[in-house]
């Protein structure tokens, strides 16, 4: 039998996500045997090459590239998990929420304190780049999300516990102690 | 002279003091319902509503209801745990409540709740409202973005000739608690501190400080909220 | 104007439980609340400011801007739309160069919306400083502007006849109509003031007025139907050194409009009825809470108060009966649909906001001041009056056997003679629309109840007005079945809760909107079967909130899935099992404009 596979992504994240999933200490060897991972960062496979079981999704969705990539996601992924606090509500990158989209770019390429070389006061806009989006979402209020492992980051016992039962079948454990929201 | 009554919680025989409201009584008996708004020694306000419980059928905030002799209450059921994981998520939707930033994490009652609920996702959606940070006052900072409006503050801080400190302002979805500009210059830090221990969440919080006791030491960093009733 | 404010809070003996009336008569007399008013009225009740600013904030009425000289505000309910509002609001917006919500710069006009003002028979209508304008038209507008721009004040605007009935009267002077349709015990006009006072209670004892009113089984009317004898007993058996009789008349209930007709050709029934409750429970001093929408009604109803006075009817030794002392004043509120709710009305008459209470207590052992008080609807009182004159027999005689008496209703909306009509309990709807000349063909919908009641279709239009069938506070409005029912109506009704949801309770705060987001969904093309559900589901967290307004908040959105299911099976998308209702154009709409940018959806 072929074993199940693995993607994950990290969008508008900071990656303390996929570094808790690699906290997992010695059982990532285990994980190893138990799974094959396909689009991922930790193996730099870029596109998907085949249909996925589960995805694992760090970061909520700030720019038009995060909701191409998490729609991607969706369309290879049975399962996909919202993993972490940006995942689930936006996160810190979700505090410029209150703030006109307007205002942030003036602040971060004019008028900000940390602004030096702009003379020509240009907001970066090369149809390359992505589209920011009015807000920064939750992944879930884009696409379906199966699954949600909060905590910034969720701890490593966390997700070993959902990626075991995930992949085995078996009842999903969430002891007190490890599902916590910081 | 007081007098014992009985009456029952999730069928279980339940004795307490006449005029003690179910949330007080329930405690004497080892049973926690839960509850946001609440604080004791102050005159119970039933706003948030999580305390809801069925009093012979019908929904009543179990802070503001006294026991009565006979009184059947229903209070660990589906049905009801289910409307105060609602109730709990809906706060958590209409704030904007970043726990990985914020001070109170790890001791603040609405967090505990979530956590005691199991709520891994809100079932509405955010609403990441616009709101301030008021830091104009010398001792104390009022986030109001972290607000739940349970009136603790409005209710318990008063100053010595009894004049309210805090007060609401407006309504319905505007609102919001209101420092008074005079009285709250008058802060003692005893007041103050009073002020930030007794909010659930961490819209209070004193200057200069926070973040005093390191995770894993925190209140419901290992237990959850209502252990401490439940192991009576 | 220091001056002028110091006199207001006198008047008032700076007494802080009248905070309500002291800034009704600021605002009257500046337009607004002046930050230095705040200070001074603070200062002089001995409260906080903050506690001002939470009673001033609270009410639609009170501002902290100025309003301009000519405050205007519209009706924005459901029937004042179905009435051309549209037309109407727009030509005040185009007349006045402003839009609503905004003052003009030289300080003259603020357009504002404001909920039903009690004219739903009438519509569409406004208030003008107070003055009620009625069966507005674009042509009319156009006149009301000129007038404001020539400086003619407002008294002197009414250009077309007065209005019907005691309208007409020197201390009212408005084109509103009562539009009585039908009459029975209560409108009845065979009627002698101060009859009961003086021929039946100098015979009866406290406890045999109430048997009485028991015997009759009459049961308040304001909708929750509790019965009336019951609630005086209580009232008389609770020890208190004062006693409170109030009578209800917020009537906010969109559609509602029969007490404001009690109030202009029945108020000595009224008075009398609260006399005589007053008799029944041992209490000293009655209030009338009368909405904001009636100040119109100010001079008329305080100078038949002092006519009573000077007949004896009120006062001391009442009716000559020793040591009966009554007396009534008149409580204005300021505009918040839930001092409906008996406890918040307590709350606003004491001068604070109008939150709900818990209960228990009850106002009947802990009210008004904590004294116990009754507190009853408008019609209930007068209903009292002929129940001690004609006998409790006679009573029974009217509606059915679970539903005693009479009952007003205000019918609206969609039908040829929209008013008052006096029915006995027991009418189908069936009969009703017939009574006010509308083909049962052309309608789609009745809203029985208001907002916070039902919307009921055709295949329900045999039941009947009664406490065991369709319970009621008398409020219906015909919907034709031009109207779009989730747009026109079920949108407004819940936008309509969430502002007049006085926030306490979290749920009344954040279900009701939540619920109209997700509505909005459904409307906007984006729903799904699933969304649907979750209206009903979330409908259910609504229940346990403390008041009637938070528990029926969702009955807009909750009767109309019910009963018209359909229309939103209609809007969602039956081949999408989920849509977040995501809009990727939209979202990057500001980004890009900012950036100048094309957006590439692609």
């Amino acid at each position: 039998m072929s074993k199940p596979i693995v993607a994950t992504t990290s969008l508008a994240g900071c990656f303390g996500c996929h570094m808790s999933i690699l906290d997992i200490d010695e059982r990532i060897l285990d994980l190893i045997e138990l799974v094959e991972f396909n689009k991922s960062p930790i193996d730099d496979i870029k596109e998907f090459t085949k249909m996925c079981d589960i995805g694992l999704i760090e970061g909520g969705c700030c720019n038009s590239e995060n909701i191409h990539v998490l729609k991607d996601f969706r369309k290879n992924c049975k399962i996909l998990v919202s993993l972490g606090e940006c995942a689930i509500m936006g996160g810190l990158p979700a505090l410029r929420n209150g703030i006109p989209i307007k205002e942030c770019l003036e602040e971060a390429y004019l008028n900000g304190p940390s602004v030096r070389e702009n003379k020509k006061r240009i907001i970066p806009n090369d149809d390359e780049l992505p589209m920011l989006l009015d807000k920064v979402y939750p992944c879930h209020e884009i696409v379906k999300i199966d699954y949600y492992l909060p905590g910034c980051p969720p701890s490593a016992e966390l997700i070993w516990n959902a990626l075991v039962a995930l992949v085995t079948g078996d009842e999903m454990k969430l002891p007190y102690e490890v599902v916590k929201f910081d | 002279m007081s007098t014992l009554i009985k009456f029952k919680i999730d069928g279980v025989e339940c004795m307490a003091e006449t005029g003690a409201y179910v949330v007080e009584a329930a405690v004497e008996n080892g049973i926690f319902i839960p509850t946001l708004c609440n604080i004791k020694g102050v005159k119970p306000r039933g706003s948030c509503r999580v305390c809801t419980v069925l009093v012979n059928g019908r929904p009543m905030s179990a802070c503001t209801t006294p026991v009565a002799s006979g009184m059947e209450v229903e209070n660990n059921i589906a049905e009801l745990n289910d409307i105060r994981k609602a109730i709990i998520e809906a706060l958590f939707v209409e704030g904007n409540h970043f726990c990985p930033s914020c001070e109170k994490s790890g001791n603040c009652e609405l967090q505990a709740l979530a956590y005691r609920f199991q709520m891994m996702v809100p079932r509405f959606p955010f609403d990441f409202p616009v709101r301030d940070i008021d830091a104009s006052n010398p001792k104390i900072i009022k986030d109001h973005n972290r607000c739940i409006l349970c009136k603790r503050c409005i209710r318990a801080i008063k100053t010595e000739d009894g004049k309210s400190v805090f007060a609401f302002k407006k309504r319905g979805r505007q609102l919001e608690i209101n420092v008074d500009p005079d009285l709250g210059e008058l802060f003692t830090d005893e007041l103050a501190a009073k002020a930030a221990e007794i909010c659930p969440v961490g819209a209070i919080l004193l200057r200069e400080k926070g973040y005093e006791i390191p995770i894993g030491q925190r209140k419901f960093d290992k237990e959850p909220i209502g252990s401490d009733i439940e192991k009576k | 104007m220091a001056t002028n404010v110091q006199n207001i809070i006198e008047k008032y003996n700076k007494d802080k439980t009248r905070l309500m009336d002291i800034l009704i008569d600021v605002q009257s007399e500046y337009g607004y609340i002046p930050k230095e008013a705040i200070g001074q009225i603070a200062n002089n009740l001995d409260i906080s400011h903050v506690d001002v600013e939470q009673t001033l904030s609270f009410y639609h009425f009170f501002s902290e801007k100025p309003t301009g000289k000519y405050a205007i505000y519209l009706n924005d309910s459901v029937v004042a739309n179905m009435m051309g509002r549209q037309k109407v609001k727009e030509t005040f917006e185009k007349e006045a160069g402003i839009k609503f919500g905004e003052v003009s710069p030289d300080g003259q006009i603020g357009l504002f919306d404001t909920a039903c003002i009690g004219m739903n028979d009438q519509e569409p209508a406004a208030l003008i400083n107070g003055r009620v304008f009625t069966n507005l038209t674009p042509f009319r507008v156009k006149e009301i502007i000129r007038d404001i721009k020539g400086g003619t004040v407002v008294e002197d605007m009414f250009t077309a006849a007065y209005g019907d009935g005691e309208n007409r009267n020197e201390l009212i002077k408005s084109t509103v109509q009562n539009n009585i349709r039908k009459k029975g015990p209560i409108l009845d006009d065979d009627y002698t003031p101060g009859i009961v006072i003086w021929k039946k209670l100098p015979e009866m004892t406290p406890e045999q007025v109430i048997d009485e009113v028991k015997k009759s089984h009459i049961r308040g009317r304001g909708g929750a139907g509790f019965p009336t004898g019951l609630k005086w007993e209580f009232c008389r058996k609770t020890k208190g050194d004062k006693k409170y009789i109030f009578c209800n008349a917020d009537e906010g209930e969109p559609g509602t409009f029969k007490d404001r007709v009690i109030l202009t050709e029945r108020p000595k029934l009224l008075f009398e009825g609260m006399v005589i409750a007053g008799y029944a429970v041992g209490a000293t001093e009655g209030i009338v809470y009368v909405r904001h929408e009636y100040t119109y009604l100010k001079n008329y109803l305080e100078n038949l108060l002092q006519g009573a006075r000077d007949r004896n009817l009120l006062g001391k030794d009442i009716g000559g009966i020793k040591g009966f002392d009554f007396d009534i004043r008149i409580q204005f509120g300021a505009g918040a649909y839930v001092c409906g709710e008996e406890s918040a009305l307590i709350e606003s008459a004491e001068g604070k906001r109008g939150e709900p209470r818990d209960r228990p207590p009850f106002p009947v052992e802990k009210g008004y001041l904590d004294k116990p008080t009754v507190v009853n609807n408008v019609e209930t009182l007068c209903s009292v009056v002929k129940i001690l004159l004609n006998g409790p027999e006679w009573y029974l005689k009217f509606g059915t056997k679970d539903s005693a008496g009479s009952k007003l209703l205000s019918i609206s909306g969609d039908c040829k003679y929209p008013g008052v009509y006096e029915v006995e309990w027991g009418f189908a709807v069936t009969d009703i629309l017939e009574m006010v000349g509308t083909d049962i063909e052309d309608v789609q919908a009745v809203q029985v109840g208001g907002p916070s009641g039902s919307l009921i279709g055709k295949d329900e239009f045999a039941r009947t007005l009664c406490f065991s069938d369709l319970a009621t506070g008398g409020s219906l409005i015909i919907i034709g079945k031009q109207r779009d029912i989730l747009n026109d109506i079920v949108l407004n009704f819940t936008d309509f809760f969430i502002d007049e949801s006085c926030g306490s309770c979290s749920t009344c705060r954040n279900i009701t909107h939540l619920m109209k987001v997700k509505l909005e969904k459904i409307l906007d093309a984006r729903g799904v079967e699933n969304d649907i559900n979750d209206l009903v589901e979330w409908g259910k967290i609504l229940k346990v909130s403390r008041c009637g307004l938070g528990q029926t908040a969702g009955n807009p959105i909750l009767t109309s899935i019910k009963n018209f299911r359909y229309l939103y099976e209609e809007k969602i998308q039956k081949d999408k099992e989920y849509d977040s209702g995501f809009d990727l154009a939209e979202s990057v709409k500001d980004s890009c404009e900012a950036v100048g940018r094309i957006p590439n959806l692609n």
